[in-house]
């Protein structure tokens, strides 16, 4: 136990759990000011093909993030499309392979949540005079709940994924090392102290992070 | 009251849904200041005649006008901002009560009157629950909500399904008592219901609607008193009409 405790104390952690934090959190950000628009977008409105654009966004739910990692790595690499921007094994690559992982969850989930409001709450807002964008907002802000429940499934989603952001970022010391991936390095090297100190720490950040998310849910559901 | 201007007038609107007729109107206007009482069995045609009247669904054939201005096809916003419906089924906003109230008025920009929020609280008997989140009501609460909610921005066309349906007695009373200084405030009203007598308590003038068709309209005392088509006594008398 004291051994473990003194693993807290190594400087390397704060350097990967910072890390940790930007990455995913870009990647949220990212993921969330397109997705959202998006998925609310594809739950107010009926157009041809959009049961093909809904099951694309659902197949890219249940993508392994491993396979995600892959087709960064080809984009980003150097014969790849996108080679020339030299982002590959560097906190960019990470941060783009996960955007493309919570995407279509907070894309997909916010849709859901968006198609779920009750139509009779369109026709009331339309009949009490909003414009079309006054009614989409409305809608959108009625389905609140779901949308901040969408985030918080996408960064669930990210902050434990390791297979992408080892692919496309290459676990590399001080500039790409994640806890994720921190975890798997330091239990392959029999170092089990400081991979649960990491393990630890993944779960008190995702924890931290998700009561801050709820916090903004419940305020948001008694608005 | 002294007959205004037409407001709406339906010419040869046909609805359909499905296939199905629904709504069969040769000619029907709506004058400026009247409340017009529209009644009939369920399935007659009332709530699609107030959603064609909102503007949620256009007339699968026919005019539809609205002060001279053809709006069969969607209507500006100015235009849809002067109606507004007060549906069977209240659906509530998931905010406060008070922040329900002052819905229509934030979509249009502009602030409630000092003290107009709190008279419509007031007089629905909803001030102790202004702070409440309105999902949490009661039907009837939820009733209330919704017609306050639809004076507040002072529309000129109210359309009323209905509206005092989930309401006991004295809440009946005092809508009724809210509608009737509307009226004398000069607000035209269509009044979808199934109660002969709110439609003699409320209405100038009642027209019946069966199989989406206007049997008979005329002046209320008229139409409830000495109805001039025998499906009109059928009907006022309780006798199937179907």
């Amino acid at each position: 136990m004291s051994q473990l405790l003194s693993e807290f104390r190594r400087p390397e952690l704060l350097q990967i759990v910072a890390l940790t934090l930007r990455v995913t959190g870009v990647a949220l950000l990212l993921a969330t000011v397109v997705g959202v628009p998006l998925g609310a977008f594809l739950g107010l409105v009926r157009f041809r093909g959009q049961r093909l654009i809904t099951l694309t966004l659902y197949t890219g739910m249940g993508l392994p993030p491993v396979v995600v990692g892959l087709f960064v790595y080809v984009f980003l690499s150097r014969s790849g499309p996108l080679g020339s921007l030299g982002w590959l094994f560097t906190p960019t690559a990470m941060i783009l392979a996960q955007t493309v992982i919570a995407f279509p969850l907070v894309a997909g989930l916010t849709m859901s949540a968006v198609a779920g409001v009750d139509r009779a709450m369109h026709q009331q807002v339309f009949a009490l005079g909003a414009s079309r964008w006054q009614i989409a907002w409305t809608v959108l802000r009625e389905a609140r709940v779901g949308v901040t429940a969408a985030i918080v499934a996408a960064f669930g989603g990210i902050i434990s994924e390791v297979g992408a952001v080892m692919l496309v970022g290459g676990n590399i010391e001080g500039q790409t090392r994640v806890l994720t991936t921190a975890i798997v390095l330091y239990t392959r090297q029999g170092d089990f102290a400081m991979a649960m100190a990491l393990g630890v720490t993944l779960i008190a950040v995702a924890f931290a992070a998700n009561v801050l998310l709820l916090r903004l849910q419940g305020r948001l559901r008694d608005q | 009251m002294t007959a205004g201007a037409a407001v709406y007038r339906l010419e040869a609107v046909r609805h359909q849904y499905a296939g199905r007729a629904v709504l069969d109107i040769e000619t029907l206007d709506v004058r400026q200041g009247e409340t017009l009482a529209v009644i009939g069995p369920s399935g007659s045609g009332k709530s699609t005649l107030l959603r064609l009247l909102q503007f949620l669904e256009r007339p699968t054939s026919g005019r539809l006008w609205f002060e001279g201005r053809e709006v069969t096809a969607e209507p500006p916003l100015d235009v849809r901002r002067r109606v507004t419906t007060v549906f069977q089924r209240p659906v509530v906003l998931s905010r406060t009560v008070r922040s329900n109230l002052a819905y229509g008025l934030r979509v249009r920009g502009v602030k409630a009157r000092p003290g107009e929020i709190d008279h419509l609280l007031d007089g629905l008997g909803l001030a102790p629950l202004a702070h409440a989140a309105a999902p949490t009501l009661s039907g009837g609460e939820m009733q209330r909500v919704s017609f306050a909610r639809a004076l507040a921005f002072d529309p000129e066309v109210l359309l009323l399904d209905e509206p005092t349906a989930n309401l006991d007695p004295r809440n009946v009373r005092l809508v009724e008592g809210m509608i009737r200084e509307r009226q004398a405030q000069g607000v035209t009203m269509v009044l979808a219901t199934h109660q002969i007598f709110q439609a003699r308590r409320l209405a100038h003038r009642t027209a019946l609607l069966l199989d989406g068709q206007v049997i008979e309209s005329a002046p209320t005392a008229q139409l409830l008193d000495r109805p001039a088509d025998p499906r009109t006594k059928a009907f006022l008398s309780g006798d199937m009409v179907y």
